[in-house]
């Protein structure tokens, strides 16, 4: 019985010792509640991707990722070649910035006269603030026109024989809209990756240095894998945003409904058929069919976004170890 | 300033080196015989460091650092206009204060990295020059049945033997060695200590420390710096015994610095 003791004994609180000031649980409420709305939020919106995706699923099964048919009039869809469209655009855009971006995040960090550093990094930023409907009118005006005269009848020459180059090339293609992708990513890799190389050791860059590396070496053999996973991240986030551009890209990219291993020809992407084709929409099943293309771009981002984490995590456990060691 | 001997592997000649406009060694002149140790002491932000890292070229990495005057080595100017600054550092190899493995490289191929970067070493050979110099850094029985395994998981002590190893590997002249026991504990401080007794019969050290029973331990001869100034050289007993300025007895009895 000694609480029921104590509680007898102690004498109330006095009023200076009480608490004054309501702001705080009231503000904790208000932040919690904000923290919950935004993971809930996409729970709602993945639920109704999939509440409306329901009628096509079930017309079509499993066969809606492998078939090639879109004919609205017969009401027949199959998203394999938007499916096939969106990896191999934003692929081949990784393929084309990640060196050009490494390269500009490797020159501004090690090589470059030191009072150009900040203004060419800020110009490179620049390239992620113009709008994306820009780049697509650029692409039609300036690069398809580039292609067609200068690089294509090159390309053809050399690689025509490959499966990749083979076709006629009207402009509107595949290579036009990677090219694109590629140009609009370039910004966030580079900055990332500048981030992640002036985060290396200078003692780690020293060390390679003192060892009677070149500057080269240097950067090859100590800073980049160092600096690996940071990398690895930022290609992710390139990746992850390539996947999802939508204007620029059905803007050069031709929009056509077809698997080709031609980067000449034409090709379509998961965003792009979703903008172009939602107020053509006018069947239930044609819009259920565009819903359960947004909930598959939605699950490979996620699962892009995903793998992304796994990998930076598995490569930086070495590295972090080596951190904490140092 | 005595004329330079010839047949001497290390020297500087008025050396004076500056960042920017500020100068943290002021013409010092030291001579290095081959097959000692040298140590130079000095208060904190003597410019004893500053002096290391210009005898291998590592200064110059530094924003706004040049020097003026001259390191010779085997009697050749490393900073004359046709020196490569590449070339003078795989001559002249050096280990810093806190150990730096490369931590995404093996044991193996922390120790190889600079006879890969040289290249000139054929394949077939590095595996024997690794265990040679891991053996020279006495490291190799420690890590024989492990070394490809992650640099990292050794030891703090390990791992700065692990760097002198890296640093040997390519077979240099002279080893420079910038207050390599500073981040350890005493029983490693002790093995990299013995090692320098070991190593000079094959390298020219040079140990810079701000430890001065560190420098009567290890070293034939001290060099003693206050402000960028070279006060006192010579061989180590007799400058700890009997220095010849009240400066350099103040400093080493502790009353300053």
């Amino acid at each position: 019985m000694t609480s029921a003791t104590t509680e007898s004994v102690a004498p109330p609180a006095p009023a200076s010792l009480r608490r004054r000031n309501r702001g705080d649980p009231l503000y904790r409420g208000v932040v919690t509640a904000l923290a919950l709305a935004l993971p809930l939020l996409l729970l709602v919106l993945v639920a109704e991707l999939a509440v409306n995706a329901r009628p096509a699923m079930r017309r079509f099964g499993w066969g809606f990722l492998t078939s090639s048919t879109w004919d609205p009039v017969a009401e027949v869809y199959g998203a394999a070649p938007m499916i096939f469209g969106t990896l191999v655009s934003s692929l081949l855009a990784l393929v084309i910035a990640v060196p050009l971006a490494l390269g500009v995040a490797i020159f501004l960090t090690e090589f470059a006269p030191r009072w150009t550093r900040k203004p060419v990094a800020f110009l490179v930023e620049l390239l992620a603030a113009v709008p994306s409907v820009v780049y697509g009118l650029w692409g039609i005006f300036v690069l398809i026109p580039f292609l067609r005269t200068y690089a294509v009848p090159p390309l053809k020459a050399a690689l025509g024989w490959t499966p990749l180059f083979q076709g006629v090339f009207y402009g509107n293609s595949m290579l036009a809209g990677g090219i694109i992708l590629a140009i609009m990513i370039v910004p966030y890799i580079a900055a990332v990756s500048r981030e992640v190389i002036l985060a290396v050791p200078a003692s780690q860059r020293e060390a390679a240095l003192g060892l009677g590396a070149t500057r080269w070496e240097a950067v090859w053999s100590a800073v980049l894998p160092y600096g690996r996973p940071g990398i690895i991240g930022a290609v992710m986030l390139g990746l992850g945003r390539a996947l999802g551009e939508t204007m620029a890209v059905t803007m050069v990219i031709g929009n056509r409904h077809d698997i080709g291993l031609s980067v000449l020809q034409p090709g379509y992407t998961m965003a792009a058929a979703i903008a172009n084709e939602f107020s053509e929409a006018t069947t239930d099943l044609y819009l259920s069919a565009l819903f359960e293309v947004g909930l598959i771009l939605f699950v490979i981002t996620v699962a892009v976004n995903a793998l992304a984490r796994l990998l930076v995590w598995r490569v930086a456990r070495g590295a972090a170890i080596g951190s904490k060691a140092l | 300033m005595a004329p330079v001997d010839a047949t001497l592997l290390l020297a500087t000649d008025r050396l004076t080196a500056l960042f920017h406009r500020h100068a943290a060694v002021k013409e010092v002149s030291l001579l290095f015989p081959s097959n000692t140790v040298t140590a130079i002491i000095g208060p904190s932000g003597c410019g004893k460091s500053t002096l290391l890292r210009c005898l291998n070229r590592m200064h110059e990495l530094s924003d706004g650092a040049w020097v003026t005057g001259k390191v010779l080595l085997e009697g050749v100017d490393i900073y004359g206009g046709e020196v490569d600054a590449v070339q003078v550092r795989r001559r002249v190899g050096m280990v810093f204060q806190r150990p730096t493995p490369f931590p995404t490289m093996s044991i193996f191929d922390n120790v190889a990295a600079g006879l890969r970067v040289d290249g000139r070493l054929p394949t077939s050979q590095v595996a024997t020059a690794v265990e040679r110099a891991l053996q020279q850094a006495a490291l190799w029985d420690e890590v024989k049945d492990r070394l490809h395994t992650s640099a990292v998981a050794l030891s703090g002590g390990q791992q700065q033997r692990l760097c002198i190893a890296r640093a040997v590997a390519p077979q240099p002249d002279v080893l420079l060695l910038d207050e390599p026991t500073a981040s350890l504990d005493p029983a490693g401080t002790q093995r990299i200590e013995e090692l320098c007794h070991e190593l000079k019969r094959r390298y020219t050290i040079v140990i810079v420390t701000h430890n001065m029973q560190q420098a009567a331990r290890v070293s034939d001869y001290t060099a003693f710096l206050y402000l960028g100034q070279l006060i006192e050289a010579g061989r180590t007993r007799d400058l700890f015994t009997k220095p010849r300025l009240e400066q350099t007895e103040a400093y080493l009895t502790g009353r300053f610095g």
